[in-house]
């Protein structure tokens, strides 16, 4: 049983300054991590490597700048078995699509997955559409959402969807599928010192667009293979409320509040 | 991998319609509202595309402003089930060819958009908060991204122009009984697939946080599960709901449907009231565009005081049940 899981490096939220001025983020600001909705599925596919012993390989895909790898070695580090690293120049200023496109080739070029995971979406890119894009572009079902496998076997997965139109979900889909996870599919554990140690040593395989050949064309990918474009960013300014706080008196704060519950047809 | 369509013919706007066990989502009506606004700058039409079992009223579609409704209706669209829906739309929209096409960012639309997209080959702007047409007639895509620290505007450069859009981010569409009943049934193109079945459907229960015009949320502040109660006694009396932060679903002691924020919830209450939760940028995402918020934090630090029109430093464990008594006294008065 082979898994792949799509991992994305993205800047960590916490430190990541934004310029209101010119309109760009600012990623030298803050180090690069894995997205944390990825290691909820990486996770997930490791506890099934862990599960009844299943003969299961875990290999990990990004598209990235070349220090990507990074977050490769870290996933290494977590219990993947593989890391394949997607980069080139000519992948830059991909959309969605253009992404989905480029990590759908590489996938069949590697050939040979049972089963994808993606996250629920990237905390940069902010779409969740990269995973069913790829899953459109590899013909095979997938399903979003997913809070538990409930069975994986040679020639289908089980698995409980979270909330769909106001319905828990219990769906089967024939492999190879595609999930998208929520982060209650599983708790993240930290890695080892063991592991941590291999990651460094570990050899992470390189794709460009050449090694796609046959796969996808120059034109599909990157700047010139995204049909949407960014023509502005803002940065809103932060909202200074004209707000009310109270520190001793409470008789005053319940006054303002029991107000504005009138106000709103509350009380 | 995709064919796509070159850009010359297409017209008008389709709004795809998301109904579930036969009933349609109001985000239907916030879109037709929306695309109504973009037809008329257009001078175009304003069509909407329903999949469903029987017995929609499909018609409620054309009442909110579908000058025409296509009703694809089959049994086999009675679950939700992306990849037999995907077939349907895309084959639908070949024929059909809008410029186009809006899809609510429900989580349904949100996994089944993408799909679509990519069949035609086309762009899709995820969770937009607004739309526009530029001076050249093309759609402005606006949305929140970087989580919710920046808004992007985006263009699609091929058509259909697709995007998804959050639920109650625009009104909905008014009724009118005036509107002409324009319904054309259409055949599914294609029957259900072998590579994906609906095993089970279990109802969630009613709690949808969402809805609530009240949340009374609670976070790290609240020290043990029982205490929980505290919240729920103001809400009862407010006419509301329980939300909490992730700090607690992470401890187990609150379900995750409850949960607002940025891997949560995003909720739009007439009062949102926020008691022991410190206001991380990843709950704010979740409820900061609530009519009126209240906080109470022991920490005078915290940033939720920042964006709270009321707020009161102390102890929740206090404040809040003298609160409620206030609010029962008042309630007998009257
Ligand atoms: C990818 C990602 C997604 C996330 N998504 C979400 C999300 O959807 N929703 C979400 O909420 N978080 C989310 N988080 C987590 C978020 O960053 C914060 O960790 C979380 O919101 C903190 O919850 P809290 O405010 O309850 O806890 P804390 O930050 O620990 O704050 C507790 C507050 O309670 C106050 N307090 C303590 N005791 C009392 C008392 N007796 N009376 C009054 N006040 C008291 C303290 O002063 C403090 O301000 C996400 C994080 C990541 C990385
Ligand atoms: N550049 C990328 N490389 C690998 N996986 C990605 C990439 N971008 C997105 N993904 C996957 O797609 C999911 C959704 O991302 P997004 O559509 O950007 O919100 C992520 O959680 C990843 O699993």
């Amino acid at each position: 049983m082979n898994i792949l899981v799509l991992v994305k490096e993205v800047p960590d939220m916490e430190k990541v300054k934004f310029d209101q001025e010119k309109g760009v983020v600012d990623r030298s600001s803050a180090e690069a991590e894995i997205n944390p909705f990825d290691e909820n599925a990486l996770q997930a596919a490791v506890d099934q490597k862990e599960k009844e012993q299943k003969n299961v390989t875990v290999t990990v895909m990004t598209m990235g700048p070349q220090r990507a790898e990074k977050t490769l070695r870290d996933a290494y580090a977590r219990g993947a078995d593989k890391g394949v690293l997607l980069t080139d120049r000519k992948f830059g200023g991909s959309d969605t699509c253009a992404t989905a496109k480029t990590l759908a080739a590489a996938i069949r070029k590697i050939g040979n997955f049972d089963l994808i995971l993606c996250g629920e979406k990237s905390v940069d890119g902010d779409t969740a559409q990269v995973g069913a894009e790829v899953a459109e572009f590899l013909d095979i079902p997938h399903a979003y959402y997913v809070e538990e496998i409930r069975n994986l076997d040679h020639d289908s997965v089980q698995v409980t969807i979270e909330n769909i139109g106001g319905d828990r979900q219990v769906r089967t889909m024939k492999l190879p599928a595609l999930i998208g996870v929520t982060k209650n599919i599983s708790r993240p554990k930290l890695p080892t010192v063991n592991r941590k140690l291999e990651s460094l040593t570990i050899q992470v395989e390189t794709i460009t667009l050449q090694d796609l050949n046959g796969f996808m064309s120059e034109e599909e990918c990157g700047f010139k293979g995204s049909p949407t474009k960014v023509s502005k960013i803002e940065i809103p300014k932060e909202v200074k409320k004209n707000n009310q706080v109270f520190r001793e008196d409470f008789t005053a704060f319940l006054q303002s509040v029991t107000d504005v519950l009138t106000e709103k047809g509350i009380v | 991998m995709c064919k796509g369509m070159d850009n010359k013919k297409q017209r008008g706007i389709l709004v795809i319609a998301e109904q579930s066990n036969g009933e349609i989502h109001k985000v239907s009506y916030e879109l037709l509202n929306k695309g109504r606004e973009l037809a008329e700058q257009r001078n175009m039409p304003l069509d909407c595309l329903l999949l469903g079992g029987d017995g929609i009223p499909a018609e409620e579609l054309n009442y909110r402003g579908a000058q025409t409704v296509y009703y694809m209706k089959d049994s086999i669209f009675s679950t939700l089930e992306e990849y037999t829906y995907k077939k349907n739309i895309v084959a639908f929209i070949e024929e059909k060819e809008p410029e186009i096409v809006l899809i609510g960012a429900t989580n349904f639309g949100r996994s089944l958009a993408p799909r679509i997209a990519a069949a035609l080959c086309t762009g899709l702007t995820a969770d937009c908060t607004d739309l526009q047409i530029n001076d050249e007639g093309r759609l402005i895509q606006i949305r929140p991204a970087f989580s919710d620290h920046l808004f992007a505007h985006i263009k699609t450069v091929k058509n259909p122009q697709m995007a998804t859009v959050r639920y109650k981010e625009f009104a909905e569409a008014k009724r009118d009984l005036k509107n002409l009943e324009n319904i054309i049934f259409v055949k599914p193109y294609f029957k259900q697939t072998s590579k994906s079945t609906v095993d089970e459907m279990i109802a969630l229960d009613d709690f949808d946080i969402t809805e609530a015009e009240v949340i009374v949320a609670g976070g790290r502040g609240i020290r043990r599960k029982e205490d929980l109660a505290m919240l729920e006694e103001l809400a009862k009396v407010l006419g509301g709901k329980v939300g909490v932060s992730r700090a607690l679903v992470d401890a187990g002691m609150a379900e995750s449907s409850a949960q607002v924020g940025y891997s949560g919830n995003r909720v739009k209450p007439k009062v949102y009231i926020a008691c022991g939760i410190s206001g991380a940028p990843q709950h704010l995402a979740g409820m900061k565009d609530s009519q009126v918020i209240i906080a109470v934090n022991s920490d005078p630090s915290a940033p939720i005081f920042q964006i709270a029109d009321y707020g009161y430093v102390g102890d929740l464990y206090e404040v809040i049940p003298q609160f409620t008594r206030q609010l029962r006294k008042e309630d007998a008065v009257k």
